[in-house]
C-alpha cells in the first residue's frame, strides 16, 4: 500500500509536467488543427534555457532559492515563448492555406531543427545541475521500513501546475483574448469578420503554448536535474499522448490525459517492467484511439460531407 | 530568418530603405532574443561533473548580425522578384513540361541506373552511395502507396523495415522454422530448416509476408482514425517496435543489435574468394566490388518491382479504390467500397516493400542494431515521398536522389547535417508545398470537373 502511494505520488508528479506540455498540443490543434511537432523540443529548449539561466545567476552569487526559482522561470518562459512565435511565424504562418500535410512536414522539419540547433548550440552530452530544491517529508513509514516521501521539489512541480492552470483556465474563460482564441476555434473566418484579429491570436496560442512547455521544462531540470538535446522527442509523443488520451481540443482533458499517462508509466515501471513503461503508454494511445476516437474529455467529431 | 514569412494577408506600403531597414533590425532582435543564452553561453558538464559554462559573444554577434544582413537581402529580393512565391501547386506548365520531360527521364535514369555499376567500377563509394539511394528509392516507392496512392498518413514505416530486417537477421541465423505434426504428444514440434546460401533468397519473402502481417495488425485498429490521429498512431507504432527490439535482449540483442547477417548470394552461388565463389566459377579473379555489383542489380530489381506493382495495381479496381479513397473516404463508403479492405491492403502492400528493404539492407549491412529504426528515417522517408509530389513515381526517385546526396554532400559536417535536412524540409513547405515534381491526379476522373472537386475538398480535410 505504501509502495503504491508513493509511486501514486510519483506519477502525479509526472503527469503534471506532461500535462503543462499537453495543453500547449491540445491548443494549437484546437485552433489550427496542427499537430505541432516541434512542441516537444519547445519544451527541451525551455529546460535549456533554465539551465543556463540557472548556471548564470547561481555564478553571480545569488542563493536564495525562491528569487532564483522565480527568474529562472520567468527568464525561460520568456525566451521559449519567443521560440514558439518564432517557429509559428517561419515555419507555419505561410503554411496555413496549404494543404494538410504541409504544415505538419514543416512542423516535424521544424523539431529537427530546434534539437539538432541545441546539440550543435550546446553539445550532445547530458548536462547534469545540482540538486536545486532540498529537503521533504515523510508522510508515513510502515513497519517494514517502507517510507512514503513526499519531496520539496514535488510538492513544487504540482503547485506550480497547479496554479498555472488556474491563471491559465481564468485565461482562455475570462479575458478578451480567450475570448478571441475560442473564437478562432470555431471558425477562423468569422472570426476575422467580427474583428478578432486571427493571425495575433494564433501567434499568441503558440507563445502562451510555448510558455507552458517552458515551465515544463523547468520542472523536469528541478525533478530530474538534468537536460540534453533529445529529451524533447520522447516527452512531445508522450504529452501528445496524453493530449490524445484527455480529448484534443479540450484543455481539461490535456490535464487529465497528462496525469493518466504520468500514472501509467509510474505504475507500469513499478509493478511490471521499467524497459516498457513508453511501450505501455503508447498501447494506451493505441486502444484509447480505438474505443475512445475522441478520447476522454473530447467532443466526438461530426463528419461533414 | 523571422522576415522568410512575411504576412500573407497585410499589404506592404510602398516600401522603402527604411522599411526594409527597420524589418531587418527588428529580425537581428529576435535572434539576438533567441540566441542570446543557446548560442551565447556554452554550457558543459566539466570533469568533475560540475557545470561550467563559457561565452561565446562572437559566435552570437556573427549570427545576430547575419540575420540582419540575411534579412534586408531576402527583403530585396523580394521586392525585386514580386512575392516569394508560395505556390500551392506547380504552375501548369511546369506540368506538362515535366510529364513530356518525364516521358524521356524515367527511361534515361533507368538506363543510366543500369550502366552505373559499369560506369563506376573502380569507384567504391559511388556505389555504396547509389545502393543506399536506391535503397530510399524502393522505401519511397513502398511508402507512396500508403500515403501517396491511398492518402494514409504514416509516420512509422521504419517499423516495417525494421520487422524486414529482423526477420531476415533472426531466421537467417536460426534457420527456417518449420513446424510438423508428430504422431503423440506434443502433437506440433518445430523443425529448424538450414537454408544455407539460399538464405537470402527463401527468407526475402517471408520477411516481406512477415512485414506485411505487420502492416495489417497496425491497420486494424487505425481503420476508423483519420488524417492527424492516423499520423500519431503509425508513429506510436513504430515507436513500440523499436522499443521492444531494443529491450529484447534475449532475442534481438538489444542495443548491440545483430551481428553476421549472412551475405547474399548470386542464387546460391556464395561471392567470397573461396572455391565454390562466383569469380572462381566465372575464372575471374575475385574482388570485393562483385559483391557491391551485385547488390547494386539486386537493389535495383527490387525497387523496380515495388514500382511496377505500384503502377500496375493503380490500375486495378484496388488501385482506383485507394485513390477514390484518398480523395474522399465518405463518398468512397457511399459508393459502396469496403474501407476495410481497400485500407488493410494498402498497408499491408506498402509494409510487405518495407519488409523486403528492410531484408535488403540487413543482408548489405551484415549487422543491425535499433539505431538504425528511428523516427528520423521514418520522417526521412516521409519526406522524400511527399517533396516527390505524392503520388509520382519519378518525383519519389528523384527526390530519394536529391536528398540522400544532399545528405551525403553534408556527410563532413555531421553535426549540422539534420540540422540542415530540417531546415530544408520547413523551406521547402513554404516554397513547394506540393512537392518538387509535382502531384500526381488520379488516375481516371469525370473530365468535367465541378466546382467542389475533390482538390478542394482535400485542401481542408485530409
Amino acid at each position: 500500500m505504501d509502495y503504491f502511494l508513493q509511486q501514486l505520488i510519483n506519477g502525479i508528479v509526472l503527469g503534471s509536467i506532461y500535462g503543462l506540455i499537453a495543453i500547449g498540443y491540445t491548443m494549437v490543434y484546437g485552433i489550427v488543427g496542427m499537430i505541432n511537432f516541434a512542441h516537444g523540443d519547445i519544451f527541451m529548449i525551455g529546460g535549456f534555457i533554465a539551465l543556463i539561466t540557472f548556471l548564470i545567476l547561481i555564478s553571480i552569487g545569488l542563493t536564495v532559492v525562491p528569487v532564483i526559482l522565480l527568474i529562472v522561470l520567468l527568464v525561460s518562459m520568456a525566451v521559449t515563448a519567443l521560440y514558439g512565435w518564432s517557429v509559428e511565424r517561419i515555419a507555419y504562418r505561410p503554411l496555413r492555406q496549404s494543404f494538410r500535410l504541409a504544415p505538419m512536414l514543416s512542423a516535424i522539419g521544424m523539431s529537427f531543427v530546434l534539437s539538432n540547433f541545441s546539440q550543435v548550440a550546446q553539445g550532445a552530452r547530458v548536462k547534469p545541475v545540482p540538486p536545486i530544491i532540498t529537503g521533504g517529508y515523510t508522510l508515513h513509514e510502515s513497519d517494514a521500513g517502507f517510507a512514503v516521501q513526499l519531496s520539496n521539489v514535488q510538492i513544487v512541480v504540482v503547485v506550480t501546475t497547479i496554479v498555472l492552470l488556474a491563471i491559465f483556465t481564468w485565461l482562455v474563460a475570462r479575458t478578451r483574448f480567450g475570448r478571441d482564441m475560442r473564437a478562432c476555434e470555431q471558425d477562423q473566418t468569422m472570426a476575422a469578420l467580427l474583428g478578432v484579429d486571427v493571425d495575433r491570436t494564433i501567434s499568441m496560442t503558440f507563445v502562451i503554448g510555448a510558455a507552458l512547455a517552458a515551465v515544463a521544462g523547468v520542472m523536469y531540470l528541478l525533478y530530474y536535474g538534468l537536460v540534453d538535446f533529445f529529451m524533447g522527442f520522447l516527452a512531445g509523443i508522450k504529452a501528445f499522448t496524453a493530449a490524445v488520451l484527455g480529448g484534443i481540443g479540450s484543455l481539461p482533458g490535456a490535464m487529465l490525459g497528462g496525469l493518466a499517462i504520468g500514472l501509467i508509466e509510474t505504475l507500469w515501471s513499478a509493478y511490471f517492467s521499467v524497459e516498457y513503461k513508453d511501450v505501455a503508454a503508447f498501447s494506451i494511445l493505441i486502444i484509447v484511439l480505438i474505443f475512445l476516437p475522441t478520447g476522454l474529455l473530447g467532443r466526438p467529431e461530426v463528419e461533414k460531407v | 530568418m523571422a522576415t522568410l514569412a512575411t504576412d500573407r494577408t497585410s499589404t506592404q506600403p510602398a516600401s522603402t530603405f527604411a522599411f526594409i531597414l527597420k524589418k531587418a533590425a527588428l529580425s537581428a532582435l529576435v535572434a539576438l532574443g533567441l540566441f542570446l543564452l543557446m548560442i551565447g553561453i556554452r554550457t558543459e558538464a566539466g570533469p568533475s561533473g560540475q557545470l561550467i559554462y563559457w561565452t561565446r559573444f562572437g559566435e552570437l554577434a556573427a549570427i545576430v548580425a547575419a540575420v540582419f544582413v540575411g534579412s534586408i537581402v531576402v527583403e530585396l529580393l523580394r521586392q525585386w522578384s514580386g512575392r516569394i512565391g508560395i505556390a500551392a501547386t506547380p504552375a501548369p506548365w511546369v506540368g506538362s513540361a515535366l510529364a513530356k520531360i518525364g516521358k524521356l527521364l524515367a527511361p534515361a535514369l533507368l538506363i543510366f541506373a543500369l550502366l552505373v555499376p559499369v560506369i563506376f567500377y573502380n569507384q567504391r563509394y559511388l556505389l555504396d552511395l547509389g545502393i543506399l539511394v536506391l535503397t530510399y528509392v524502393m522505401l519511397g516507392w513502398g511508402l507512396n502507396i500508403v500515403v501517396g496512392l491511398a492518402g494514409l498518413l504514416d509516420l512509422g514505416y521504419v517499423a516495417f523495415y525494421a520487422v524486414g530486417a529482423y526477420s531476415y537477421a533472426l531466421l537467417a541465423q536460426s534457420g527456417l522454422p518449420l513446424p510438423y505434426l508428430t504422431g503423440s504428444y506434443p502433437f506440433v514440434a518445430v523443425d529448424f530448416l538450414q537454408l544455407g546460401p539460399w538464405a537470402f533468397w527463401v527468407l526475402l519473402p517471408v520477411s516481406g509476408l512477415l512485414a506485411a502481417l505487420w502492416g495489417v495488425l497496425l491497420g486494424f485498429p487505425v481503420l476508423r482514425l483519420r488524417g492527424d490521429y492516423l499520423a500519431i498512431v503509425t508513429l506510436a507504432f513504430g515507436e513500440i517496435i523499436r522499443l521492444v527490439i531494443l529491450n529484447w535482449q534475449s532475442l534481438t540483442g538489444g542495443p548491440n543489435g545483430i551481428s553476421g547477417i549472412p551475405r547474399p548470394t548470386v542464387f546460391g552461388i556464395p561471392l567470397t574468394p573461396g572455391p565454390d565463389g562466383l569469380a572462381a566459377m566465372l575464372g575471374v579473379p575475385f574482388s570485393p566490388t562483385h559483391r557491391l555489383v551485385f547488390l547494386f542489380y539486386l537493389i535495383l530489381a527490387l525497387a523496380l518491382l515495388t514500382n511496377w506493382v505500384a503502377i500496375r495495381l493503380r490500375r486495378l479496381p484496388i488501385g482506383r479504390a485507394w485513390e477514390a479513397m484518398r480523395e474522399d473516404e465518405v463518398a468512397c463508403r457511399a459508393l459502396g467500397i469496403n474501407i476495410t479492405t481497400t485500407k488493410l491492403s494498402a498497408f499491408a502492400l506498402g509494409a510487405m516493400f518495407g519488409g523486403f528493404a528492410g531484408a535488403f539492407f540487413a543482408t548489405r549491412q551484415g549487422f543491425i542494431s535499433p539505431e538504425s529504426f528511428t523516427f528520423q528515417e521514418s520522417a526521412l522517408v516521409l519526406a522524400i515521398v511527399v517533396l516527390g509530389g505524392m503520388g509520382s513515381q519519378l518525383g519519389v526517385a528523384l527526390a530519394a536522389l536529391t536528398m540522400i546526396g544532399g545528405f551525403e554532400l553534408f556527410r563532413g559536417l555531421d553535426q549540422y547535417r539534420m540540422l540542415v535536412f530540417g531546415a530544408v524540409m520547413v523551406l521547402l513547405m513554404i516554397w513547394r508545398p506540393r512537392g518538387l515534381v509535382g502531384h500526381r491526379a488520379p488516375s481516371v476522373f469525370l473530365h468535367h470537373r465541378t466546382t467542389i472537386a475533390a482538390d478542394m475538398v482535400k485542401e481542408g480535410r485530409g
